[in-house]
């Protein structure tokens, strides 16, 4: 099914990232709702669909504003999830099954704000066949296929904290973004080891914050104020729950498959993008989403980084808000990663590609999303025009 | 000193003949009737072609350190073991697993990706769990 004749009306993240010990995770996902439908000068009225992730989820979420939904997805698989909800919201505006989707996030993952402990099942397949080995949450399993990747295709240590340092670059000219000081190759490698061969400047942020998205019918973007964000082509796939058992710990096969989707039922290939958002939990996730994607062929990725292409003045400007590692990081920053390639498409982003002395606003824009670690994916082709 | 116990595997019927194995000294996986495919780890239907005509049988123990990260942040129980591999091993006969590394220093000198381990077992709760160290140690 195609999504074309769907676009994104709406966009706004809450008021302020970072550290919100005031904000429960409920409050982050209604700030950033009334955020959003302020955007699109829309109420919770306008509203007859509802996306977002468990817990709190779209029935609490939807009671929380006072919105009767005709429409609901809970789709739960990760930081991509948001990614997801826009495929799915995009397929039932199409189908008639909602007319107006708001997509919610809120997260308190630095607070930790009326959080519980997350643990594994001990007899789940991952409480029996990794957690015993002293399995620890992201850091010490997304990280896990690198040093495969690096002997196979010679990625070097520089190269993987020079990732880092590009996208630095872009936050440095983002107010918003947590870390914004330039850094260096050398400050990555000198900071502290956290799971060799990751160092703290490699693995992503834990903030607090939310974002929300008002997806709707292209035929009404003429009632909206700000200019339409098109949803031109989605995809999404699982590779394994356990990071142990990827068919091939060098590549992302659901990075590959979701991306495909997306650029076919776009009719796009890579030379017409523009900006591309992937989401960097960790810094060889950019590494690995550039070769699924088909940027680069396989084992080029690390070189075409460190040579400047993706920093600002780059032929391909990626995860230009600063990305995981120097934006935000709630703990599901898909949200985000949408909506820094929605600002880039309306030309408002704070580090914005072309514009006025650079020549022309993207495009097209792609979001890659990861969720779990390389359990799923996500895949958005977003642009200014319909196709 | 940490008040905190490591994780203990809990088994599940379709992972029992694993753990039983595991008891006796014995590293079990599961191989398809239908296509031959080894695989790990343990359920009901073959990944490859789905067929659920599928056996237990004995590993050789024989690995290779496949991809790993040596963890600064220990998971809790682990506060002594910092720095500790958490490892990826592919298995002679194909199926690969996550497992620590026993009997040589954790460190990115002494852990050489493709280096020939074989399997022992340790206990942890009330199952023994496969770890892998070095071949020439046993």
């Amino acid at each position: 099914m195609s999504c074309q004749g769907v676009i994104i009306a709406g966009a706004a993240e809450t008021d302020q990232i970072g550290k919100l010990p005031g904000h429960s995770t409920l409050m982050l996902h209604c700030e950033a709702a009334l955020n959003a439908l302020a955007d699109v000068a829309l109420t919770v009225k306008d509203i007859d669909g509802i996306a977002t992730v468990g817990m709190p989820g779209p029935v609490q979420v939807a009671h929380s504003l006072g919105i009767t939904p005709r429409w609901m997805d809970g789709t739960a698989i990760g930081g991509t999830s948001f990614l997801l909800h826009v495929r799915h919201a995009a397929a039932a505006i199409r189908a008639g099954y909602a007319g107006c989707v708001l997509i919610t996030h809120g997260e308190s993952g630095r607070s930790r704000v009326g959080g519980t402990r997350w643990q594994q099942a001990p007899s789940s397949p991952q409480g029996q066949f990794e957690a015993p080995y002293g399995v620890f949450g992201p850091t010490t399993a997304f990280t896990l296929p690198a040093l495969r990747y690096m002997k196979d295709y010679g990625l070097t240590h520089d190269q993987l904290a020079y990732v880092a340092v590009a996208q630095r670059r872009w936050a440095a000219k983002n107010p918003r973004a947590m870390f914004r000081d330039p850094i260096t190759v050398d400050d990555v490698l000198a900071s502290r080891m956290v799971a060799y061969p990751f160092h703290l400047l490699e693995c992503c942020l834990v903030t607090d914050g939310g974002g929300a998205l008002v997806v709707t019918s292209a035929d009404r973007a003429a009632e909206f104020p700000k200019p339409p964000v098109h949803v031109l082509g989605t995809g999404e796939s699982a590779d394994t729950p356990l990071i142990s058992q990827m068919a091939d710990l060098t590549e992302s096969a659901a990075f590959r498959r979701a991306g495909r989707d997306a650029f076919a039922e776009a009719g796009i290939t890579t030379s017409e993008v523009g900006h591309l958002m992937i989401y960097d939990a960790f810094a060889h996730l950019p590494i690995y989403g550039l070769e699924a994607l088909g940027f680069v062929k396989k084992g080029e990725a690390g070189p075409f980084i460190s040579d400047g292409h993706t920093e600002p003045g780059g032929s391909l400007p990626l995860n230009t808000n600063g990305g995981g590692l120097s934006y935000t990081h709630t703990g599901m920053y898909g949200m985000f990663a949408i909506q820094e390639a929605v600002r880039q498409l309306r030309g408002e982003a704070a580090a914005q590609v072309g514009g006025p002395d650079g020549g022309a606003v993207p495009g097209i824009s792609v979001v890659l999303g990861v969720g779990g670690m390389f359990a799923t994916a996500g895949a958005l082709v977003l642009g200014r025009q319909p196709r | 000193m940490s008040s905190t116990a490591k994780p203990e595997p809990v088994p599940t019927p379709d992972t029992e003949p694993f753990w039983d194995g595991c008891a006796a000294g014995e590293l079990r996986i599961q191989r398809c009737l239908d296509c031959g495919r080894p695989y790990f780890y343990p359920r009901p239907v073959c990944p490859a072609c789905g067929s659920v005509q599928v056996e237990w049988v004995t590993a050789s123990g024989e690995a290779t350190l496949h991809s790993y990260v040596i963890n600064h942040r220990p998971a809790p129980g682990y506060e002594n073991d910092a720095p500790y591999a958490i490892a990826v091993v592919q298995l002679t006969e194909g199926p690969r697993m996550m497992t620590s590394i026993v009997g040589i220093p954790n460190t990115p000198d002494d852990l050489v990706l493709d280096m020939p381990l074989r399997v022992r077992f340790e206990p942890r709760g009330d199952v023994f769990l496969p770890v892998f160290g070095p071949v020439a140690d046993q």
